[in-house]
């Protein structure tokens, strides 16, 4: 089966996230982690969601995950799967998994990041079978 | 302080429409609030308090205390989706017993049906400032999406199937056949869901909830008011309330705020889980329940599926009867939030007043119980424990 993109809405940064986006064009998943403890987060802040510390720092990620759960929207007018996949680095994340065959995805798969084009904006970081 | 026997829900109203395209949505919310009202035996000029959500039009409460030329010393308009309206009881509760009102009223309405909204399988587009949209709305996260994944995960984790999750529905069919006002009449089967077309998986489109026009009010009022009124009495005594997300990343699905504001609630009123003769439990999607019902304690969490298998949730039958007019998964979800209907449909029972098909013998205590949001990314939740006086 031919796998189909469906076209990606472009995300709207804000000036907290501006430097996130800039790396997706670049073809790199930043991560926010709080410089005190070592502890990355998802979705990147400038506070860090554990403590509020302001004290975080981007760091980037290795690309590397596993699906945590996931759904097939079979309802839309080009299917597509959502998950959360549990990156390597520890934080899980919400993403959509491309590239591959719906019917044969599983919790617990490895998965890699890849980015695909957004609507006229920086590219979003997705993930498709390792 | 506890809000425990501060407050009474008086007057109880449900909308009888299921698709208004003729009525506007600030008349939609004055009828349920006129209903609610007669329902009590009050008029609107005694209501001091108003409650509302972010279904009501205009920005909080102000357009309809104007509409309604409500003379108020007491407004609310705390938004937690479509668990609001059971946290508005708490609420209400909490100023009547502080002294701020003696008669609450809270409104509920909505005109999706008409309006032609794709509810539940469309990603919309919100506000940017919201610091997750752009992490969410690019990956499509629909209201049934983000269901279906707690979904997978707990069939995942515990081996739930979608002939336990379609359980769920059947006894919510069986209900609704006795509610004349209810959208979907026709008592349904186990094959009837899982054969019905996926939507995202599992979850199929029997496991999905009706999408409807109307609405429904609640009258919460003192003691004193209540001992004035010829209604049989509905006493608030316990509430718990809370809010789940991702957990800066580190995601669990396999729970929901359930957990702490159901223990919470139980704590106040004095009685546990196995004391309640009926429950409302939203329900959204079939996993809604189910994750709810565990966290609640009706079960062991993993043990939802058995626990909600074999008519276990219908009345008459099963051990906890729930959702007796339907509820969302047959009767009416309006304005897309299931709450208010969840504490109408309780306040019936309490009273005796709910079909004799469904009604429960001797009903005394009963739970109430929403989530608002998504129950897979961020969602409120809010339980009201009420007694029989």
């Amino acid at each position: 089966m031919t796998y189909v993109q469906r076209p990606i809405p472009a995300p709207t940064p804000t000036p907290e996230t501006k430097e996130f986006w800039n790396a997706a064009a670049e073809g790199k998943l930043l991560l926010r982690r709080n410089r005190a403890t070592g502890e990355a987060h998802w979705y990147p802040r400038a506070l860090c969601p554990f403590t509020l510390s302001p004290d975080t720092e981007w760091f980037e990620a290795s690309g590397q995950g596993t699906i945590y759960s996931f759904s097939v929207m079979r309802r839309a007018e080009v299917p597509y799967a959502i998950a959360y996949v549990t990156l390597a680095e520890g934080p899980t994340m919400l993403t959509n998994i491309v590239n591959c065959d719906f019917d044969a995805l599983a919790i617990g798969q490895k998965v890699r990041l890849v980015f695909v084009p957004s609507e006229g904006g920086a590219p979003v970081p997705m993930f498709e079978p390792a | 302080m506890t809000i425990k026997g501060q407050a009474y829900i008086v007057g109880a109203y449900e909308h009888p429409t299921r698709k208004a395209p003729d009525k506007s949505l600030a008349q939609l919310h004055a009828e349920v609030a006129a209903g609610a009202l007669a329902d009590a035996g009050l008029g609107v000029e005694d209501v001091d308090g108003y409650f509302c959500a972010g279904d009501a039009p205009g920005m909080g409460p102000l357009s309809m205390v104007d509409y309604m030329n409500l003379k108020v010393r007491h407004v609310d308009a705390t938004d937690i989706g479509g668990s609001s309206y059971l946290l508005h009881v708490s609420h209400a509760a909490q100023a009547i017993a502080a002294g701020k009102c003696k008669v609450a009223l809270i409104t509920l309405a909505g005109r999706p049906r008409s309006e032609g909204q794709a509810t539940g399988t469309v990603a919309r587009p919100g506000d940017t400032n919201r610091p997750e949209m752009q992490f969410e709305y690019p990956y499509g996260v629909t209201v049934a999406n983000a269901y279906a994944m707690v979904a997978m995960r707990h069939m995942h984790e515990y081996g739930t199937t979608s002939e336990q999750l379609a359980w769920i529905k059947v006894a919510a069919s069986h209900h609704a056949q006795h509610n004349p006002h209810a959208m979907l009449r026709d008592v349904v089967t186990v094959a009837d869901v899982v054969n019905s077309p996926m939507v995202a998986s599992p979850l199929h489109r029997l496991d999905c909830c009706v999408i409807s026009d109307g609405g429904g009010a609640l009258v919460v009022a003192a003691p004193e008011v209540a001992r004035s009124l010829k209604r049989p009495k509905v006493k608030i005594i316990g509430a718990g309330e809370a809010v789940k997300g991702q957990l800066g990343g580190r995601v669990d699905l396999t729970y929901s705020g359930a957990r702490v504001s159901g223990p919470i609630a139980f704590a106040e009123a004095g009685v546990t889980p196995a004391d309640i003769k009926y429950a409302s439990i939203y329900d959204s999607f079939t996993i809604t329940v189910l994750v709810q019902i565990e966290d609640l304690g009706f079960c062991a969490k993993g043990a939802g599926g058995r626990f909600v298998s074999d008519g276990n949730l219908i009345s008459g039958v099963g051990k906890l009867p729930f959702n007796t007019d339907g509820g969302g998964l047959c009767n009416n979800h309006p304005a897309n939030r299931g709450g208010m209907t969840k504490v109408i449909e309780a306040v019936r029972q309490l009273r005796g007043e709910a079909h004799p098909a469904v009604q429960v013998k001797n009903c005394d205590l009963a739970l109430a119980h929403g989530t608002g949001g998504l129950l897979g990314t961020r969602h409120g939740s809010a339980t009201l424990i009420l007694e029989r006086e």
